[in-house]
């Protein structure tokens, strides 16, 4: 073993069920940061881990109304001040006709915010990451089911949580380098 | 989950409760609304109750007609989540029946007074005559319903027998028979429900024409039914039914239903007006004007903030849909706004015809309240029929287990 601290420590599960038991157990021992990968989205594991609620919406609402704002403010200036033109006989300020433009920028604004603030939040991109070099871990995208505890977790004790982790199903535990 | 999910035991309404006297309830409105909106109809205001009579039609019919695509549309995409809800819908499915029978005062007394093309003639109607002839009205109406009926029927008897239905196999094979039958099914409803529109509401006003109105009357259908399931789905567990197999996740879903066919019915009514307004022909923009003025004109203004802004800054939040109160304001809101879209559509056409026309004047009458009634009582009391005489879970369904422990994100 060596001397260093690792960077933490990597536990293998083999179903979703011992998972999430597993889960139950880290959340309960107190460790804050940690977390779970599964090939594909486990129901009620975010509140088995104790996640709050995503701030992503809030995100999306604010730059969607900017967004929308603002194109309606664009389209009467452009149309009705700065480059006035008479299209279809219509009047300048021809609010039907900016519609359009007002509901596509309205959701391009939210999409586009949706999806940045989405990478951002979760730290991405990401290119490497201490978990890529274990082998076992390759198959997080195939069938195996895995949690991560961090080292910088103030309850960290690399024998301790490695009992931990070992007593709450894990089938296979690794340590990873930093 | 690996473990066996129980099945819930709540599925049978209690006597006691306002579901079971639905039938009993629907029918007296049904008398007296539709008794006195028809009474009138033989009186000097013929023209006006059989409008009223028409506006509680159309605005029973959309929820019917939206059941048949909700079932349609889940079966076809044989989807999970919905199985607990599905026995409600398939109660209201089978209202349509009833509708061919609701149809007849239509065909055989307000004929004349609603559709100008049955005896006005000019240029444009010329052209169109070979469509709008009576007895090929009468021959399309009559092959809506029964295409509507057949699937109606289908849906529901092989949904039912499965309660009763002890082998897994022939089980499995009723649900496939389901998908088989909406496939095309939808498309039939599409055409029906598109065509009916067209004939019914859109003859009304037989020189203007709109190629989206039947995806129009799509919006309003589907938009309409979601929020009536979901209402029914909170009375259901008020009455004890249902309490633990319908969960915040379904209704969370119901509500997301609700929000996205508003913003798609918004996103259809401003496609049909900003192509007639664009365009500026006389022939389309009619529409239009005759609901700009004679106090209508508050209606159209209305209607964009009223039925699309306010449910959908109401319904955005995710904490709102999944609240049940939130979600009936939600939905008790969107079916007032459904009457009113339709009476909107329908009525300024109320006397622009016949004898002592006058210009579109918005003018709510005694007769549209009966006649809502009626046909409120109608729908309910044909629905609280076939609630009750089954159970109000799909308990055999090869896929209850996934929509018991159905979950978002």
């Amino acid at each position: 073993m060596s001397s260093t601290k690792p960077w933490g420590l990597l536990a293998q599960y083999e179903n979703p069920a011992t998972l999430t038991h597993a889960c139950s157990r880290v959340k309960a021992a107190g460790y804050e940061k940690w977390d779970a990968c599964t090939p594909f989205p486990v129901h009620g594991l975010d509140k088995v881990m104790g996640i709050p609620p995503t701030k992503l919406p809030w995100a999306v609402l604010v730059v969607g109304l900017t967004g929308s704002t603002f194109m309606l403010f664009f389209q009467s200036w452009a149309m009705g001040w700065a480059y006035p033109m008479i299209v279809g006989g219509k009047p300048l300020f021809s609010m039907p006709a900016f519609v359009p433009i007002w509901y596509e920028v309205t959701v391009l604004s939210s999409c586009v915010t949706a999806f940045l603030a989405n990478w951002i939040m979760n730290g991405l991109p990401q290119p490497y990451h201490p978990a890529f070099a274990s082998k076992a871990f390759e198959r997080v995208t195939d069938d195996k089911f895995f949690i991560m505890i961090e080292s910088e977790d103030p309850r960290f004790d690399t024998e301790k949580t490695k009992t931990l982790l070992k007593e709450s199903g894990a089938t296979l535990v690794e340590e990873l380098e930093a | 989950m690996s473990h066996a999910i129980e099945k819930p035991t709540d599925i049978t309404i209690p006597s006691t409760s306002l579901f079971a006297k639905l039938p009993m309830i629907g029918g007296a409105m049904a008398v007296i609304g539709l008794g006195a909106t028809l009474a009138s109809a033989f009186g000097e205001h013929k023209a006006r109750a059989m409008f009223a009579y028409l506006f509680g039609f159309e605005v029973a019919l959309t929820v019917a007609l939206g059941s048949l695509a909700w079932l349609l549309i889940n079966h076809l995409v044989k989807a999970g989540w919905h199985i607990v809800l599905r026995r409600i819908a398939e109660a209201a499915v089978m209202t349509l029946p009833v509708f061919a029978f609701l149809f007849i005062p239509i065909a055989a007394l307000g004929f004349h007074e609603l559709y100008p093309w049955t005896h006005e003639m000019d240029e444009i109607l010329a052209r169109k005559q070979w469509f709008l002839t009576p007895g090929f009205f009468f021959g399309r109406a009559a092959l809506y319903f029964a295409i509507w009926s057949v699937l109606a029927w289908v849906l529901y008897s092989n949904s039912t027998k499965m309660d009763s239905e002890g082998d897994a196999k022939k089980r499995e094979s009723m649900t496939v028979r389901l998908i088989t039958v909406s496939a095309p099914g939808i498309a039939l409803f599409a055409l029906s429900s598109s065509f009916a529109a067209i004939d019914w509401v859109m003859g009304l006003m037989p020189h203007w024409y709109s190629t989206i109105f039947g995806v129009y009357f799509f919006a309003v259908s589907i938009l309409s039914f979601n929020a009536f399931l979901a209402l029914v789905s909170m009375g259901l567990q008020k009455a004890g039914v249902l309490k633990t197999a319908i969960t915040t996740e379904h209704f969370h879903d119901l509500g997301k239903y609700v929000y996205g066919y508003g913003v798609f019915w918004a996103y259809i009514a401003f496609s049909q007006f900003i192509l007639i307004w664009y365009a500026n022909i006389p022939e389309e923009t009619v529409f239009y004007m005759t609901r700009v003025e004679g106090g209508w004109q508050y209606v159209s203004y209305g209607l964009p903030v009223l039925h699309f802004f306010v449910p959908f800054f109401f319904l955005v939040s995710r904490h709102v849909k999944r609240s049940r109160v939130g979600l009936a304001i939600g939905c008790v809101w969107v079916l007032v706004m459904h009457v009113v879209d339709l009476y909107w559509i329908i009525m300024p056409n109320a006397g622009l015809h016949g004898e002592g026309s006058h210009g579109p004047h918005l003018d709510v009458s005694y007769l549209d309240v009966t006649s809502l009634v009626g046909f409120v009582g109608v729908f309910l009391a044909a629905f609280g029929f076939f609630l009750n005489k089954n159970k109000v879970l799909a308990i055999n369904d090869p896929r209850l287990e996934e929509s018991l422990v159905h979950e978002n994100f």
